[in-house]
Order: C-alpha cells, then sequence, then structure tokens
C-alpha cells in the first residue's frame, strides 16, 4: 500500500487524465448551461428556474447541493482515521432533513417567491427584517463558501499535483472564475442541471467504490470492520464512539454542541431551502425532498464502507501522511483499487462537486442581496422588470470574487472543510431556523421578536466563534499566536441556538407591537392550502 | 382550475374567513398531530443516540454479532428511522392532509369564502372525514 504512493512525490496517480476527466465535466456542464440559458428571461427564471424542475429532478440537485466535498471526502477520512467518530456526522446530516420535510419545505414553497426573506418578513416590518434575513443569509453562505473553496484548495495539491502557494492560489481563481460563468449564463437553471449530473456521478462513483470494496471483503460487513480495526492505529477503537470526541469532558460537550448544530442547520440553511421556490407545486417540494433523504441517506451509507474500507486497505498511517491528510482516504482508496483510472474519475467528481455546490451558493447570496436589499429595501419595490436580475447578476460577480479571496485565505490558513461546513450549520440553525418556526407556526410572533432572534443568533454564534480555540489560543488555531480565547467549545451552538429561541420569544413578548392578524391568517392559509404559491413559468 | 389564469387576488376577509373556517382548523390540527410529536420523537432519538455515544461507548462497543456493535446498530437504526419517517410522513400527507388542502384551494380560487358566501362549507365534514 504505502509502495503505490512513493513516499517523496506529493502526488498520486496521474495529474493529466485528473485534469482530463474534470475538464471532461466542465465541458460538458458548460454546454448544458449555454443550452440552459436560453429560457432565462424573468426574474422567476433567474432564481428559481421558472419553478419548471421536477421533483425527481429537484431531489437530485438538492443531494447534489447537500453532498458537498465535506461530505464526499471529509465523512470517508473522519471514519477511516476515526472510525466510529465520522460516522456520527454524516448521521446528523441525514437527520437533519426530516426537520425539513416535516416542519419547512412544503410551507417555504407555498408562501414565498424567491428567498429565505419572503417567509421571514411576510408579515412583519419589510425593511427591518428583510435586511436583517439577507444579512444572515450573505453570512451562512460565505462560511459555507470558505468551506468549499478550502477544499478546491485542498483537492489540488492531492490531485492534480499542483505545489506551491502561487499555483494553489491560481487553482482556486480557476475555480471561482468557471463558477461565475455558470451563475451568469446558467442562472438557477443551468446551476440546477450542474448539481443533476454532479450528484449522479458522485452517487455512481461512490455506488462502485461501495460495491468493490464489499466484493474484497465478501460482501461481509463485520469482515470490513475486522479490517479497519486490524488497520487502526495503536490504541484507537475505530469501531465504538470516543476516537475523535470521548478525550475529556469538554471534548464531549462539543460534540454534542455540535450535533445539536448539524440536526437543525439544514433547515436554516437559505442555499437549500431556495431549491425548494425551483419546483412548481408544494407536492413537488415534497416529492423533492423525499428522493434527498433517499439519495443523501444511501450516499452515507456508501460513505460509512468507503471511510472503513479506506481504513482498512489502505490504513490510516498512510491516510494521514498523504498530502491532504484526512481529506485523501476516498482519492487513496480509489486509487488502491482501480488504479490511476478510478482515482481520475473519484478526482473529476470532487472538483465538480465543489464547482456545483459553489454556484448554488453564489446564486443564493446574489439572489437575496437584489431581492431583498436592493429590490425591497433600498429601492422599496421600485424597480425595472430586469433591473433586480441585473444587480443579482453583478452581486454574483462580486460574490465570487469575494469566495476566490477567502478561497485563497483558508487555503493558506490549512482550515479543515468538514469542521468549516459545521460552523456555517451553527450559524443557520442559530440565526436562521428559530426565526423560520416562529413565523411558520407562532401567531403571536412579531417583528421585534424576528430581529432579536436573527441578530442575536447570529452575533452570539459569529461572536462565540472568534473567542474559541478555532480562532486563537491553540496550536490548530487560525492565530496560533494569539490568545483571546475564552469560550471553551469549537462549536457554539449548544449555546448560540437555545438563545436565539429564547430571544425570539422575548423579543415578542416584551413588546407593545401587535402581531399583524390578517397578514397571519394570510400567511397560514397559503402556506396550509397552497393558494397563491407562486406558479411555474410557461415557455 | 384552468380558467383561473388571471387569478383575482384574495382579500384579508377571505383569508380571515378560511383561517377560521372548521375545515382549516382540522387540516392545520391534522398536519400538526403529526408534525409536532413526530419532530419531537425523531429529535429525541438522536439526542439519544448522541448522548449514548458520547458518555456510554462502552455500551457502544458491545459486540453483537462478529465485529458489529451496538453503535453501529444504532447507528444504522438512525437511518431506517428516516426513511420509516419519511415513508409515514408522505403516507399522511397523502391521506390525511391533502384532500382537506386541495379541496380548499379550490373553493379560495373560486372566492368562495368571500364574506357572505359562508355556509356551503358543511360538504368539508364529509371531505374531512373520508380516508
Amino acid at each position: 500500500m504505502g509502495d503505490v504512493l512513493a513516499a517523496e512525490s506529493t502526488t498520486i496517480g496521474t495529474p493529466a487524465l485528473n485534469i482530463a476527466i474534470f475538464a471532461a465535466f466542465v465541458a460538458v456542464t458548460l454546454v448544458i448551461t449555454f443550452r440552459a440559458s436560453r429560457n432565462n428571461k424573468t426574474a422567476a427564471d433567474y432564481y428559481a428556474a421558472g419553478r419548471n424542475i421536477s421533483g425527481t429532478q429537484n431531489g437530485l440537485a438538492i443531494a447534489g447541493d447537500y453532498l458537498s466535498a465535506a461530505s464526499f471526502l471529509g465523512i470517508a477520512g473522519a471514519i477511516a482515521l476515526y472510525g466510529y467518530d465520522g460516522f456520527l456526522y454524516s448521521i446528523g446530516f441525514l437527520v437533519a432533513w426530516l426537520v425539513a420535510l416535516l416542519l419547512v419545505a412544503e410551507l417555504m414553497r407555498n408562501t414565498a417567491r424567491f428567498t429565505m426573506a419572503d417567509v421571514l418578513a411576510f408579515r412583519m416590518r419589510q425593511g427591518p427584517v428583510r435586511t436583517a434575513a439577507a444579512i444572515s443569509t450573505l453570512a451562512v453562505s460565505l462560511f459555507y463558501l470558505l468551506a468549499q473553496m478550502a477544499g478546491a484548495g485542498a483537492l489540488v495539491t492531492l490531485l492534480l499535483g499542483v505545489t506551491g502557494e502561487a499555483a494553489q492560489a491560481l487553482t482556486v481563481v480557476v475555480v471561482g472564475a468557471l463558477m461565475i460563468i455558470y451563475v451568469l449564463v446558467g442562472g438557477m437553471r443551468g446551476t440546477t442541471y450542474v448539481q443533476i449530473i454532479k450528484a449522479t456521478l458522485l452517487i455512481a462513483a461512490a455506488l462502485v467504490m461501495t460495491a468493490w470494496t464489499l466484493a474484497l471483503f465478501g460482501f461481509n460487513l463485520s469482515a470490513l470492520l475486522g479490517g479497519a480495526a486490524d488497520q487502526a492505529t495503536a490504541g484507537v477503537d475505530v469501531l465504538a464512539p470516543g476516537a475523535q470526541y470521548g478525550v475529556d469532558d469538554l471534548t464531549r460537550l462539543d460534540f454534542i454542541s455540535l450535533a445539536i448544530a448539524l440536526v437543525l442547520g439544514t433547515a436554516g440553511l437559505p442555499h437549500v431551502l431556495m431549491r425548494f421556490y425551483t419546483v412548481p407545486t408544494a407536492k413537488d417540494a415534497r416529492r423533492s425532498v423525499v428522493w434527498a433523504i433517499w439519495l443523501i441517506g444511501i450516499f452515507y451509507l456508501f460513505s460509512l464502507v468507503i471511510g472503513y474500507g479506506a481504513g482498512a486497505l489502505v490504513g490510516p498511517e498512510t491516510i494521514a501522511a498523504a498530502p491532504g491528510a484526512v481529506n485523501s482516504a476516498a482519492p487513496l482508496l480509489a486509487f488502491e483499487l482501480g488504479g490511476t483510472v478510478l482515482l481520475g474519475i473519484v478526482a473529476g467528481v470532487a472538483f465538480a462537486t465543489i464547482l456545483a455546490v459553489v454556484a448554488g451558493l453564489t446564486i443564493t447570496a446574489s439572489a437575496s442581496f437584489a431581492h431583498d436589499v436592493y429590490a425591497s429595501v433600498i429601492k422599496k419595490g421600485d424597480v425595472p422588470p430586469n433591473g433586480e436580475v441585473k444587480v443579482a447578476r453583478i452581486t454574483a460577480v462580486v460574490v465570487g470574487a469575494i469566495s476566490i479571496g477567502l478561497g485563497i485565505f483558508a487555503l493558506q490558513a490549512g482550515l479543515n472543510i468538514a469542521f468549516l461546513v459545521a460552523l456555517a450549520f451553527a450559524v443557520a440553525a442559530s440565526a436562521n431556523l428559530p426565526t423560520i418556526i416562529y413565523t411558520l407556526f407562532w401567531r403571536r410572533f412579531t417583528t421585534q421578536g424576528a430581529l432579536w432572534s436573527i441578530y442575536g443568533g447570529l452575533i452570539a454564534c459569529v461572536g462565540l466563534i472568534i473567542f474559541s480555540p478555532v480562532v486563537s489560543g491553540g496550536e490548530l488555531s487560525l492565530f496560533p499566536t494569539v490568545d483571546f480565547a475564552w469560550f471553551p467549545l469549537r462549536n457554539p451552538g449548544l449555546v448560540s441556538i437555545p438563545l436565539s429561541f429564547l430571544l425570539g420569544w422575548l423579543g415578542t413578548v416584551l413588546t407593545r407591537e401587535k402581531p399583524d392578524e390578517p397578514k397571519w391568517a394570510e400567511l397560514e392559509v397559503r402556506a396550509m392550502t397552497g393558494i397563491g404559491a407562486e406558479k411555474a413559468v410557461a415557455h | 382550475m384552468t380558467e383561473i389564469k388571471e387569478r383575482r387576488l384574495l382579500t384579508p376577509e377571505e383569508y380571515r374567513e378560511a383561517q377560521a373556517s372548521p375545515e382549516f382548523q382540522e387540516l392545520k390540527k391534522r398536519f400538526r398531530a403529526f408534525a409536532f410529536p413526530m419532530t419531537v420523537a425523531f429529535l429525541a432519538w438522536y439526542l439519544l443516540y448522541v448522548l449514548l455515544s458520547t458518555y456510554a461507548p462502552d455500551f457502544m462497543a458491545t459486540s453483537v454479532f462478529g465485529n458489529v456493535n451496538v453503535g453501529i446498530l444504532l447507528g444504522l437504526g438512525q437511518f431506517v428511522s428516516t426513511f420509516v419517517i419519511t415513508h409515514l410522513y408522505v403516507a399522511h400527507a397523502g391521506k390525511r392532509t391533502d384532500p382537506i388542502a386541495d379541496e380548499m384551494r379550490n373553493r379560495l380560487e373560486h372566492h368562495e369564502y368571500a364574506p357572505g358566501t359562508r355556509g356551503t362549507g358543511s360538504s368539508f365534514d364529509q371531505g374531512a372525514t373520508r380516508g
């Protein structure tokens, strides 16, 4: 195993082949994006793909959006190195979808037009609540973008043989530029097609690796687990919980905090919510979540096999020593199984993953700025027909440029991908989810409650991250040389999520402002029956 | 429904009237009677699993057969319960809430909840109880 990976080499496989497969994906998706752009006329086309995406297609696109590089590389790697504790991540990511299915997806599809703020501001004072929702949308999207761009940087080192900071930065620029083209040209429809293709490739590649790995162990799960346990680093029990988080009371508490953020974060992710607006009806939104749950669940089961397979066949020491460390488990297993060809395919798919997710995030951030801040707050709804989309396109370029900058920064800081994604989930669960739940289900909820909950959750979450060991005071911190950390947990969810729920309630009971009863009636009736919901665009 | 392409927007009175109607209250009750307890249940089951993994690793490491232990089985159990709840929800929605929602939407599109037109709502009691 170690011998195929010449120790002095910084790459595995054939970079030329990896690049060729990636280039083929880019070429195919660009053609499709250009074809899709012919129908992009109105704002509903640009933001919501004309609401013409079918439930099945949208389910695949949601899976494509959700199964980011953190899922594919991060979880498999965590299972390979820490065993069971990596598995815990995937369970949180999956169970979270039930919150979206049962409480959020259909009701939001019925009430909103383009963005999360459409629902949150529905029965509140428009200006302040829209602004708050747009700010938290941008915050979550930027955290998530940071994670994806850091992933892109880590991948190049491993797979394309690109070394040196300048060359890596150039790769991030190329990824960013491609993503801007997808979004500008294709809008939501183009982005959706990219997600669908990527999800199909990703799940197919994972299926091949899973079947192959299982075949090597005679389709015996117990034998696979035994193989991973035999190869495990001395003293690490990869089959039981605790290898990563069971060190002391603080890491245990940190794990609970992470688990809560994962399960409550999904239904507050703006780029996930926005996908519900691309289907014609609430029933299609339901169908798409059902598809997404099956696809994502099956993919995580594959990840379990791939992770333990990498542990058993490649070995945790080899993985930890490889460039890209924990994130390299899945590519290394692909190389072990199918040589340079399978590795090239997996590498190409991993890149496609990042590209697709980043495009989805960019369109969400740009829609929120153009629709919520520019059209609704600054222009008070008085914009020419195409003015809003024009602003959205400009914003997409700006967001793309920012994410390129963030990516280069994250690359040099060497941040862990899965961990950064977990922080984005914490921000979403703190700033967005409480307000969404209160808005949809609590008659008395008021503007002040919404503002306290959004800003309180956002500030508490980001503030606690800043004063946590993530940013300063530890060897692995962003700024290891200074120490201003006083909050002990690396994930703030345990504190910031309950606090945001509390603030939403407190802000509501402490105001003399009366809830807007007619608007509440309209929201409830529209959400539950689908009357007045935005219709699909006919072409 | 096709003739209502150019739909007249509903008035606030119509929404209030629809919200106050017994069929809407029934729809809401049925939706919440499933979604709320189920949310509490799956969150509790998830938290139990997380707490066991965190504070009872020895229990989770108990072997069941071969190298498969309690922790792996409970973890796979989370997958199974997620798939099962998804299926139950779809079945519940299709049978218990969709019929009322569809019927109400149709009537709302025909402005049957406009003030002065009430009293025809009794047919919903039958629609609401079937299935």
